[in-house]
This record gives structure tokens, C-alpha cells and sequence, in this order.
């Protein structure tokens, strides 16, 4: 099995560990992961804040790439890049708007490249893999935390259920684990504010960790970089906030099913974490 | 009737019909920041209805259009799907060009230009130069200093920028669509 692959900023920096467990799990699952050649930054929040035809613009170009590569599916594993290719691909497919983008690009754009996040990539061609190869249980009581950028819009991205998905409670039942029924799977972490407005992340990322430790989670599961460095690596400025410090870890459902399969925890970067991981 | 025209440009740019809206303040429930702005989102809604040049003013000038995070639970929850995270891009890229901002504004527009900087110049996001360009801004010079160690001891900072190789592409793309804006407001 042969698939493109964005990795996207923050799986190269802050969020390295991410990406050392998306690799090493897609190697265990016979998954190649093609990388885009040349790939640029998606723009994220600061482009589709600041102008819309650079919103429109940047990710165009990672999709223009990876078609003239030859490819016709790319996982992305961040959520906020994932959410940013598909709300442009639905936006280009608005003919003034895509013409407009190919004269700036000066490079040719389809617009048929099918664009999944991890959640679908472990769903489409791992989740029998996963089944037959767990090798260690992973018998721990968790939260999963989709955010909003996996989940929202629901009319463009088609992807689970908004207010209660299910496809991560589900990875996570089939390699041992127990899922709990919690009120902040899909609120918001504070995302882009982590540095502008750190008080605000504190407030709601608190308000999260609050919730899934009130009810006695021994993690909070998650497939986006900005909800795992919110949750961990702000944790100090969020216990700050909380009468009582939180110090249940965070961690990558690509790492929880990497952990399963027998994979090391330093293949899968769990050292990486602020919050220290003992699962 | 300049303000009328104010609210059908909105509608032109963003699809947004604000007249939809009956105030059912399902967004403001919903709303993680609600409380944190001069005006909930249904609040918001109903000002732009008045169609009042005043109101329109207000919103531009209103902290809200800058707290709101574009989590999009507002659009999914809202009966009747108005686009409200669209409709804030709009509003904030006016508030800009009419140089109507609000205070709380500036370390978010700070982060975000120094953002564009990065991604202009290499390609990508360079997270060191992010944070000194955006300490520049600001004049925080001391705000998270105690968590850049560990970061780059836990692997996660790159000393030097990663850059893409074509990045005259990225020079073109900022020259045709931000840069370009800023010529023309000017």
C-alpha cells in the first residue's frame, strides 16, 4: 500500500513526535508514505486570517505538487493542515476562484486529489493489520479528544459525527482500550492563541484536562499537533489556572496503536512529551 | 444608504445573509470564548442586522472578531448554517483596512504577520524566528523563555530554518495576493 504523505510544519518541529509515530506505525502496517516533494506551509490560521486568496493560495500549491507527482491520495496527519486543504479544495471548486489561484500558482491545479487524516488512513487500510498484530494490549481507561479541525465544517469535510465522533473511540476499543464518555471531545483547545494569547489557551485547555481527569482518564488521545502542545507543553501555564495540577499525559492515537504493536517507546517519541508518559 | 451596502459587501464576499439569523443563541451557548468578548456571537449577528453604520462600527472596533478562534462549533450548531467564521475573516481583514482595531488585536495580528514572515521567506514555518520576530513586535522579550530549553532538548526546535527549494514561488504568491491587498487599501 503506497499513499502521498503532507507532513506539515509542526511535524518537523515542535511536534516531531508526531510524526515518529506515524511513520513508525505506518511501517509496522505495510503503509508507504510518499512524501510531497518541495512541500510548502498550508498558511494555517495567520493566512486565512490575515487574506483569503493567500488562504487559497498556499495550500493549492501543496496540492499542485503532489498532483504532478503522481499521486491521487495524501494522508495528513495534522488536523489544521488537514482541515485547510480540504476547506480549499471545496472553495476551488468555485470556478473564478480556482482560475484566479492557477494564474498566481503559475502551475497547473485539478483538484481530484483525495485528501484523508490519519483517523481515516488507520480506518482504510490498517484496522485489520492493527487487529491481528497487537502484541500489547492496551488496556488503559482514556479520553479521546478529536478538537474542532478534524470534525468541523461537517459539510465540507464529511467526517465523523460533530458532536460526538466516534472513529478514534473505536481505533482505540480495537487494540484493548476503554474510551469514556466525556463532555469536551470536540471543544476548543485555544489552537492558534498558544502564543498570542497563552492566558486563553490556560483557560481552555484547562477547562478540557479538567473534565477528562474528573473522570478518571489515564490519558487524553489525540490526532492534531496543536491539541497535544496545548495540552502538554502549555500544561504548566494551564495548572497554574487549576486548583489542583493535572499530570495525565497526552499522547498521539498513533502512538497508543504504536505501543499496542510492540513498537519503542522512543521509536514512537514518546520521550518527547512535557508531560511525562507512563503507560 | 452607505451602511446597507456595507452589509450586502459582506454578503457578496462571504455568502453570509445575517437577516437569516433569529436569535436563537445557539452560537453564543456554544461559544468557548463568549465570555471573553465585548459581544457574544448572536449579540454580533444582531448588530450587523441593524444595518446601522454605528453598529457596523462597533463590530469592527469590538474585540470579538479577534478572540473568535474559527472553531467552527457555532457554524455546527447553527439551525439555520450561517457561515459566522467566514463572515469573522471578512470582518477582521476590514477592521484592518479601515484601521478600525481593537487593542486586544495587536499580539494576534503580531503573531500572525510574524507567521506569514516565516512561511514568505523559507517556505515553512521557522518556529524560532516566529517567536523573536513576534518578540519584536510586541516587546515581550520575556514571555516563554522558560519552555524554549526543554523544547530544543526535547528535540523539538530547529536551530536553523528548514527552507523549500522553489522559493521564489512564495515570494510570487504573497506578491499577488497580501502584498498586493495592502497596495491597494493604501
Amino acid at each position: 500500500m503506497k499513499i502521498g504523505f503532507y507532513p506539515g510544519c509542526s511535524l518537523t518541529g515542535s511536534s516531531r513526535e508526531y510524526n515518529e509515530s506515524v511513520v513508525a506505525l505506518a511501517k509496522a502496517l505495510d503503509i508507504e508514505l510518499v512524501e510531497i516533494k518541495d512541500w510548502n506551509c498550508c498558511g494555517a490560521t495567520a493566512a486565512h486570517v490575515m487574506n483569503e486568496e493567500l488562504s487559497l493560495s498556499l495550500p493549492a500549491r501543496i496540492m499542485a505538487m503532489a498532483e504532478e507527482q503522481g499521486l491521487t491520495e495524501v494522508v495528513v496527519p495534522c488536523a489544521a493542515c488537514y482541515n485547510r486543504l480540504k476547506v480549499t479544495q471545496h472553495e476551488l471548486e468555485d470556478e473564478n476562484k480556482r482560475t484566479r489561484v492557477i494564474e498566481i500558482l503559475k502551475q497547473p491545479y485539478k483538484g481530484d486529489l483525495k485528501i484523508i487524516n490519519v483517523l481515516q488512513m488507520l480506518e482504510a487500510y490498517g484496522a485489520e493489520n492493527i487487529k491481528t498484530r497487537v502484541t500489547h494490549p492496551f488496556a488503559h481507561k482514556v479520553a479521546c479528544y478529536y478538537g474542532c479541525l478534524l470534525v468541523r465544517p461537517h459539510s465540507i469535510l464529511k467526517f465523523d459525527r460533530v458532536e460526538d465522533p466516534q472513529s478514534m473511540d473505536i481505533l482505540i476499543k480495537g487494540i484493548g482500550g476503554t474510551t469514556l464518555d466525556w463532555a469536551f471531545k470536540t471543544e476548543c483547545c485555544g489552537a492558534g492563541f498558544s502564543v498570542s494569547r497563552t492566558d486563553l489557551v490556560a483557560k481552555l485547555s484547562g477547562n478540557i484536562l479538567k473534565d477528562a481527569a474528573d473522570r478518571s482518564a489515564e490519558a487524553v488521545i489525540v490526532a492534531c499537533p496543536l491539541c497535544q502542545s496545548n495540552l502538554d507543553m502549555r500544561r504548566g501555564a494551564i495548572n497554574k489556572t487549576l486548583e489542583n495540577p493535572i499530570d495525565i499525559p497526552v499522547i498521539y492515537i498513533t502512538q497508543a496503536i504504536g505501543l499496542a504493536l510492540g513498537i519503542g517507546a522512543k521509536e514512537l517519541g514518546l520521550k518527547r512529551h512535557f508531560v511525562t508518559v507512563e503507560l | 444608504m452607505e451602511h446597507k451596502n456595507k452589509i450586502s459587501d459582506l454578503q457578496s464576499h462571504t455568502g453570509v445573509e445575517v437577516m437569516r439569523c433569529y436569535q436563537c443563541g445557539k452560537c453564543t451557548a456554544g461559544c468557548v470564548l463568549a465570555s471573553d468578548m465585548n459581544y457574544p456571537p448572536s449579540y454580533l449577528m444582531r448588530l450587523l442586522q441593524t444595518g446601522t453604520r454605528q453598529n457596523m462600527d462597533k463590530v469592527l472596533a469590538s474585540n470579538s472578531i479577534w478572540l473568535c478562534l474559527n472553531c467552527e462549533n457555532c457554524l455546527g450548531r447553527c439551525p439555520m448554517e450561517i457561515d459566522i467564521p467566514k463572515m469573522m475573516d471578512y470582518l477582521r481583514t476590514q477592521a484592518i483596512s479601515q484601521n478600525k482595531l481593537h487593542p486586544d488585536s495587536k499580539p494576534i495580528i503580531a503573531f500572525h504577520r510574524s507567521f506569514l514572515d516565516s512561511v514568505r521567506n523559507t517556505g515553512r514555518l521557522y518556529e524560532i524566528g516566529l517567536v523573536l520576530s513576534y518578540k519584536f513586535r510586541t516587546f515581550n522579550f520575556l514571555q516563554d523563555l522558560a519552555i524554549a530549553p526543554s523544547m530544543y532538548l526535547k528535540g523539538k526546535l530547529h536551530l536553523l530554518p528548514e527552507m523549500i527549494k522553489d522559493r521564489r514561488s512564495m515570494k510570487r504568491i504573497f506578491a499577488q495576493t497580501i502584498e498586493n491587498a495592502k497596495t491597494l487599501n493604501k
